[in-house]
């Protein structure tokens, strides 16, 4: 048995000064894909956080509201993950004038996540999806072994964010994403885990799962559990 | 249960604002009756007709030096901001420290006029005096807007990033990616305006001696010459009504390099005069040249302390704030006169015009309408009055005004007072407050400062022991009015927060 990545024992998980988990048993071993689901409320942003808090090095994060910096470039908002590499004199000058080196590795990501003609625009002028994409885009180039998502790919359509979340697995060994499609949770991840009401309702991997054991994690009916998306 | 509550709370909140305007207004009526108002001149209007006649009759005595002045003015003030963004945004990156930030509000608790007075005696009338005179205290004012505005920036952004260990290269890449570019248009915004209060100290340094405009103003109005103050006048009107026009962004490092060349800040001064300046001209007369305290030493210092308080700091103290008081009151007032002059709800077709008219008087420096009302009225406390309300009334006036354009009002509403009373002024009454606290501090400061012109505020007995060369009361006398200050400041900032005032430090 591999020593566990991620492990928590009888943990209690607060949000300001809330609490939201309670009597907390979770081991995440490295290289599992595991997808959180639970309706809003049920503690799956916490225990992200919780989890980004448990390793914070290996971590590359893609939060829900993207956070980006608007008056700066996409470049520049992807460039952000990588800051950390490079001195900050080469970060400041970058910051003034793109350096070749950096628009190589921001390139190859953009193409990646198809940002590459917004690549020097200011990235208030992308739309929500295209926002997303530079979340994700910020994420990747940490290239980390372990990637943490709050719905990551939340307002991108179904057929781009599976090839998103395929480009996610390959680049990292360990996955963790809060995901609200459970039928794309069940057909990405290895492992799901159900959240509802402070506690994990369901834990199990997703091969032995059908779509109709996890309505009673949304307390919904079986047929609205895919409601139609634009 | 809970919209009862909620709206108990809004009426004890809004019960709050009135007790602390009665309040405010009562002290200010009790102080009124103790201000000296006599007006000493024989013929305030005679005067005052003259005044006019040579604002409508302007005469350029001379040419070169009219423009030398501006020249200087503008050369000052460019190098003095210029040196006041830089230490101030360093000096901003530490503003989470509590060290740093009493540094910063006792640097900018001395008004530039002092600054000006201290360096005067260590490096002469210089180009450096003038520079470091501005610098000094706006670096602490703009260190003061920069830490607010990294501290207000969405926080997003930068909690997203990958772990932020504590090593400062790395946290520095990290604030110049995110807070940085979130914060730097405010900043830049309010540095243009700071710019523009810059060019009035400048010219204000000239009533101290210094070469800008204000020099040849003091002259010429001193000598009763209206005409040619006029000219000068008009000079530093123009110059700051068309900075928009030439002072373009891209050229900004071009006038930098100008101003440097033209005023390099330089002085006559050495060592041995700076480290006897500091080693002996300002420390307390009892106890220059004694190696080693003795009880008959430190008794002297008490005595000489006592002194100093009895007969100079306690009635300045006192009647800055009185005059501050008075002030405070009346610059809020006038506020709430002018501000439908910029205000869409009222002067609609009108309001470029009225904001004109406001941006004018915000634009007169109060230093100069102190000493325009001294020259009709004679000393007493009503030209600083009347200097000092018009000059920050503007000010908030237009802030004020500008504010009624996110007001959202029903389609059926007034017009005229009805307008005014019902809807507006209750509406904006709150932000007015928070406007008129926020500028607390600084009417204070420029109440001490008139003390100069020979009100008796602080800056008079300060004036005086400079003049006298008596610079170790100069400095005590100068720390006790940055002590009131700071005092004042804090005040301000515990009612803000009491009364639940927001205020955005936009051009204040």
């Amino acid at each position: 048995m591999n020593l566990p990545l991620f492990e928590f024992t009888n943990q209690r998980l607060t949000y300001e000064g809330r609490l939201v988990l309670d009597n907390l048993c979770l081991r995440i071993q490295p290289g599992e894909r595991v997808a959180l689901i639970g309706g809003s409320g049920s503690g799956k942003s916490t225990l992200l956080k919780a989890l980004r808090e448990q390793c914070p090095d290996q971590i590359a994060w893609c939060p829900q509201q993207p956070g980006l910096v608007p008056m700066l470039s996409t470049f520049h908002n992807i460039y952000m993950g990588a800051l950390q590499r490079h001195s900050v004199f080469y970060n400041l000058a970058n910051l003034i004038k793109p350096l070749p080196a950096a628009k190589r590795a921001v390139s190859e990501i953009a193409q990646a996540i198809e940002l590459q003609h917004q690549l020097f625009s200011p990235v208030d002028r992308l739309s929500g999806g295209q926002q997303q994409r530079t979340s994700i885009g910020r994420a990747l180039i940490q290239e980390r072994s372990v990637f943490l998502g709050d719905e990551p790919v939340s307002g991108i359509d179904e057929y781009q964010s599976e090839v998103l979340l395929n480009l996610i697995f390959q680049r990292h060994n360990t996955v963790v994403l809060a995901l609200h499609d459970v039928a794309q949770a069940l057909r990405v991840c290895t492992r799901v885990i159900g959240l509802k009401d402070g506690a994990i309702i369901l834990d199990a991997p997703s091969a032995e799962l059908e779509a109709s054991d996890l309505a009673d994690i949304y307390g919904i009916s079986d047929s609205s559990l895919n409601p139609p998306r634009q | 249960m809970i919209a009862a509550s909620k709206s108990s709370h809004r009426d004890s909140s809004a019960k709050a604002l009135r007790n602390t305007s009665f309040w405010f207004a009562a002290v200010a009526l009790l102080c009124l009756s103790m201000a000296d108002l006599d007006i000493s001149t024989p013929n305030p209007w005679g005067e005052l007709g003259l005044m006019a006649a040579g604002a409508l009759s302007p005469t350029v005595w001379s040419w070169p030096t009219l423009l030398t002045s501006l020249a200087n003015t503008f050369s000052f003030a460019l190098q003095g901001i210029a040196l006041a963004s830089t230490v101030g945004f360093l000096l901003a990156l530490g503003y989470k420290f509590t060290l740093v930030r009493a540094f910063c509000a006792f640097i900018r608790s001395i008004h530039e006029l002092f600054w000006a007075l201290l360096f005067i005696q260590i490096a002469g009338l210089s180009s450096l005096t003038g520079l470091l005179a501005i610098a000094i205290p706006y670096a602490g004012t703009l260190a003061k807007i920069y830490g607010e505005l990294f501290e207000e920036v969405d926080p997003s952004p930068i909690n997203n990033l990958p772990s932020q260990s504590l090593n400062l290269s790395r946290s520095l890449s990290h604030f110049c990616y995110t807070v940085l570019p979130l914060a730097w248009r405010s900043m830049a915004t309010y540095t243009s305006y700071r710019f523009e209060c810059a060019i009035r100290s400048s010219a204000i340094l000239g009533f101290v001696g210094l070469p800008t405009i204000g020099f040849h103003l003091e002259t010429t109005l001193s000598e009763g010459n209206y005409s040619e103050a006029a000219a000068f006048f008009y000079a530093l009107l123009l110059l700051i009504a068309t900075l928009r026009f030439w002072l373009q962004k891209r050229l900004l490092p071009l006038y930098l390099i100008g101003a440097f060349y033209y005023l390099p800040p330089q002085a006559q001064t050495s060592w041995q005069l700076v480290k006897r300046f500091i080693s002996e001209d300002i420390v307390p007369t009892p106890l220059r040249g004694q190696a080693n305290l003795n009880a008959e030493s430190l008794g002297a210092f008490g005595q000489w302390c006592n002194q100093l308080w009895q007969h100079q700091i306690w009635p300045g103290l006192v009647n800055t704030m009185l005059l501050g008081q008075i002030v405070l009151v009346f610059t809020g007032l006038l506020a709430l006169l002018l501000f439908p002059l910029n205000s869409p709800l009222f002067f609609r077709g009108w309001r470029g015009f009225g904001d004109a008219i406001l941006i004018l008087l915000r634009t007169l420096p109060e230093y100069l309408l102190a000493f325009l009302g001294l020259l009709i009225f004679g000393p007493s406390m009503v030209p600083a009055i009347l200097a000092l309300g018009i000059h920050n009334g503007a000010i908030i006036g237009h802030l004020v005004g500008r504010h009624t354009d996110e007001l959202t009002l029903r389609a059926d509403v007034g017009t005229g007072l009805n307008l005014y009373f019902y809807e507006v002024l209750p509406r904006i009454y709150r932000q007015f407050l928070a406007f008129l606290f926020y500028r607390w501090e600084v009417i204070l400061r420029e109440t001490a400062i008139l003390g100069i012109l020979g009100i008796t505020t602080l800056g008079f007995y300060i004036d005086s022991a400079f003049e006298e060369f008596r610079f170790d009361r100069a400095l005590l006398l100068i720390l006790a009015s940055a002590m009131l200050n700071i005092g004042v400041d804090h005040f301000a900032r515990w009612l803000r927060q009491r009364l639940h005032l927001k205020s955005i430090p936009e051009s204040l």
